[in-house]
């Protein structure tokens, strides 16, 4: 266990610098010169020089990106272009949305797509099931944007159960996270399905059955537990994937996630704070990754750390 | 006449209530606020709140680009246009309480002037004398900053310049303590303190940041707000169905494109709008040091084949066709200029003479944000009518912006995105950054690469033109100036943009200073809340 969990860790850390190297490589390749940017359109060449010189950009390449990882290791990922604040800080204001979003937006994922799943295998081959699936398939292949307009304009600009928008208590969270549920349920539910289907053939079970256990007992109790193991893998992958933004979901409910700002420091050739949120979710995915595995042998005995 | 007397009576009465101070507004944003250090920001959103915050020596008479003096009491410029001396106005406060003096306007200059401070409107005060000593590291000071007295500031030039008082109310030069700055460090733009109308009050970043009333404001009874709040990241739609329940007052980035020819057909919602014009002229650029554009008959016959009545209908008819390169409103700005008018056939003829019966292929270079590949395509196509075959390149702003001040790179760009839009109302703001000799360089913004030595010696002569009496001879030189740059034609001038302004019924302020030319969206301070 021990081996394996250092062994873990240091392939993550790998990982890690990977995409360090790479974002910061392809950045500065960027047909986009940022001093230019920082110094504005106006600006004659001898400014233009002087902000080069004060950005640091006129150093070689690889001592820019030594000077990037020495202040990754003191936790300093430098000052954005545009704002001139620290993109620690601009990281850190957005943490807490970000995470609150993430884990709501699973959750309705789960609540979605897991009953969902459980009905049409059960009820395999039925209208029931067909329906599941081609309403599954619509939440997966709806576009966000129009899917979260479509909520908001409902349930919040018509019956005004929700806020329009923007960032607060629970009745905020709601809307942008059952848009996620919506999108990232059908995915669960297909998952689900095909696992529990794959799991209702197997001998235990049919020798549950034969034992004379009631089919509820079989179905939740020996069935369901074997089948819930993709759905952790899933989860894992979320979190990852949800902690590093969801670009579309936060911009329509004016969410202030991590995705939002990556965006906006795209558009503006932000560096420091490209760099420095691609770091952040880089290093959430890696780290669900590993949790994912880590958990997996507990919930499967077959499977063991190696 | 009593009828009369009677209206004016009941119009003024009106006009007393309905300015009375209090009450809030809310305005939306889709992107963030990005700094309110007036030296830094740089863009129209960032720069109407730093406005409301801060102010400078100068400053426009609400709703016009008229020049007044602001915290400057008054102001003298020597006969041969090269000193400018301010009296400042005794007992303005700043936000920290402390008094604001000459040597406070000499620290803010420099500071704003020092490369340290990243600033990108350090390129307009390079003609200050000694500015270049001092950024280089040579002097300690900038020399032709001067403080004469404690109230009296005395600022040289190299040469004389007509604009320099526009320079002088634009956000770069504006006042900040100097204690304030050193406590806050490179973190100023983020706890902002300034003289002006509004002082921050909260900044929830990502998510709001809220203005209140400066109670201690020099221009009394201004501002009519208690408070004013700004909404970020906004997503334009959603902002607008906000507007239609009130929780939004103002849509800072306007009427989202989807919506925008419902609200013009909706009485009800079109009352809601103001129009107004904006100092902008969106263009395309032909490239005259590459082959065959550096040939002026193959670019005035481009400017023929082009139909602007089409491309302004493209983009819902929010725009006027341009025929010049200043934009109505601009001091210069030639009504009765009738420009390249649209004639494909003669545009052919002009190929032939200049020795392309059969055309030719070239390249175009646009933003790939919507409306603008669809604008490309349509230059595409009429072009394609007089035989010039044209790739479109259709990319992110930041690489076209890189092609365009690479030399030789981008034979035509569509502006689209990037259009010029004036820093202050002056017209030399649309010759030296981006026709200029001197900003035909690389990385600049003179993406046809176009020099004309004796027009620079003509706008170098207009800018010479400093004493009070010689605006409209200054307007004239300018107009010349012009007419000549459009023989040339490095540009194809396309359209001047208009602006919607959307606000709920109970935004009070007239239309020119809901379409303050000087301020996007609006002048925050001049605003007031209907009761």
């Amino acid at each position: 266990m021990a081996t394996y969990l250092a062994q873990r860790i240091l392939q993550s850390v790998g990982v890690l610098w990977a995409v360090t190297v790479i974002t910061f490589g392809l950045l500065y390749l960027l047909p986009a010169d940022p001093a230019r940017l920082v110094a504005g359109r106006s600006a004659p060449q001898e400014v233009v020089q002087r902000v080069r010189h004060e950005l640091g950009l006129d150093r070689p390449l690889p001592l820019r990106y030594l000077g990037y990882l020495g202040g990754l290791a003191r936790g300093d990922l430098g000052r954005s272009y545009t704002q001139k604040t620290r993109v620690s800080e601009l990281l850190a204001s957005r943490l807490v949305p970000t995470l609150e979003l993430t884990l709501a937006g699973i959750l309705f994922e789960l609540l979605i797509g897991i009953p969902a799943g459980i009905i049409a295998a059960l009820r395999r081959g039925s209208w029931l099931d067909q329906l599941v699936m081609l309403l599954s398939f619509t939440g997966v292949a709806a576009p966000q944007f129009v899917l979260g307009l479509l909520l908001l304009y409902l349930l919040a600009y018509k019956l005004a159960l929700f806020p329009l928008g923007g960032y607060g208590g629970l009745d905020y969270l709601v809307l942008p996270a059952l848009a996620l549920g919506l999108a990232g349920g059908g995915w669960y539910a297909r998952i689900m399905r095909s696992s529990m289907l794959e799991v209702l053939s197997q001998d235990y079970v049919r020798t549950a059955r034969a034992k004379g256990l009631a089919g509820q007992v079989v179905v939740y109790k020996h069935a369901l537990r074997n089948a819930l193991l993709p759905i952790v893998a899933m989860i894992g992958s979320d979190l990852g994937t949800f902690m590093g933004g969801v670009v579309v979901v936060e911009s329509v409910f004016g969410w202030p996630g991590i995705g939002q700002l990556t965006w906006q420091a795209i558009q503006t050739v932000d560096i420091p704070t490209i760099l420095g949120a691609v770091t952040f979710t880089a290093f959430f995915i890696v780290l669900a990754n590993l949790l994912a595995d880590l958990v997996y042998p507990l919930l499967d005995p077959r499977v063991q750390y190696r | 006449m009593k009828r009369w007397i009677v209206a004016l009576a009941l119009s003024l009465a009106l006009f007393a209530q309905a300015q009375s101070p209090g009450g809030s507004l809310t305005v939306s944003f889709k992107d963030d606020i990005s700094t309110l250090d007036p030296a830094i920001g740089y863009d129209w959103q960032n720069w109407s709140i730093i406005k409301a915050i801060f102010g400078g020596l100068m400053d426009y008479q609400p709703g016009t680009t008229k020049l007044v003096p602001h915290f400057a009491q008054s102001y003298s410029i020597s006969k041969d246009g090269k000193s400018y001396t301010f009296k400042l106005r005794k007992g303005i406060k700043f936000q920290n309480g402390r008094e604001m003096l000459a040597s406070d306007v000499k620290y803010s200059l420099e500071r704003m002037l020092n490369p340290k401070t990243q600033s990108p409107g350090a390129g307009f005060y390079g003609g200050i004398t000694g500015v270049e000593a001092f950024s280089s590291g040579k002097a300690q000071e900038v020399s032709g900053i001067k403080v004469l007295e404690p109230y009296t500031v005395q600022i040289l030039l190299d040469k004389p310049d007509a604009s320099f008082l526009h320079k002088m109310a634009l956000n770069f030069s504006f006042i900040v303590p100097k204690e304030a700055v050193e406590k806050a460090g490179a973190d100023f733009g983020h706890n902002p303190v300034g003289a002006g109308a509004f002082k921050l009050k909260e900044w929830k970043l990502g998510q709001q940041v809220v203005l209140e009333k400066n109670p201690d404001y020099f221009i009394k009874g201004l501002p009519y707000l208690d408070s004013i709040t700004f909404l970020v990241g906004q997503d334009p739609n959603v902002a607008y169905l906000k507007l239609q329940r009130g929780e939004v007052d103002i849509l800072g980035d306007g009427i989202p494109p989807a919506k925008f020819v419902d609200v013009m057909k909706d009485p009800k919602l079109k009352s809601q709008v103001v129009v107004g014009n904006q100092l902008m002229t969106g263009y395309i650029t032909l490239n005259t040091q590459i082959k065959p554009l550096d040939n002026p008959k193959v670019r005035q016959a481009l400017n023929m084949a082009i139909n602007k009545e089409r491309i302004v209908r493209l983009i819902n008819n929010r725009a006027v066709v341009a025929v010049q390169v200043l934009p109505p409103g601009m001091p210069g700005y030639d009504p009765a200029y009738k420009g390249y008018a649209y004639d494909p056939t003669k545009a052919k003829q002009l190929l032939k003479e200049a020795g392309f019966p059969n055309g030719f292929s070239t390249v175009l270079y646009a933003n790939n944000t919507d409306p603008n590949p669809r604008i490309a395509q349509a230059i595409q196509q009429d072009l394609s009518q007089i035989g010039v075959k044209v790739e479109l390149k259709t990319q992110a702003q930041s690489t076209v912006i890189q092609a365009g001040g690479t030399k030789g790179q981008a034979p035509m760009i569509w502006s689209g995105g990037m259009a010029w839009i004036d820093d202050y109302p002056d017209p030399s703001d649309f010759y030296w950054p981006i026709l200029s000799c001197s900003s035909a360089a690389p990385g600049g913004w003179n993406w046809p690469w176009y020099c004309n030595p004796a027009l620079d010696k003509k706008a170098e002569a207009a800018d010479a033109m400093v004493q009070p009496g010689q605006e409209a001879a200054r307007a004239k030189a300018y107009q010349a100036l012009f007419a000549e740059v459009m023989k040339d034609a490095p540009w194809i001038p396309i359209f001047h943009e208009k602006r919607y302004l959307m606000h709920t019924a109970r935004v009070g302020g007239s239309d020119a200073i809901l379409v303050d030319p000087i301020h996007t969206p609006v002048n925050y301070a001049q605003l007031w809340v209907k009761k």
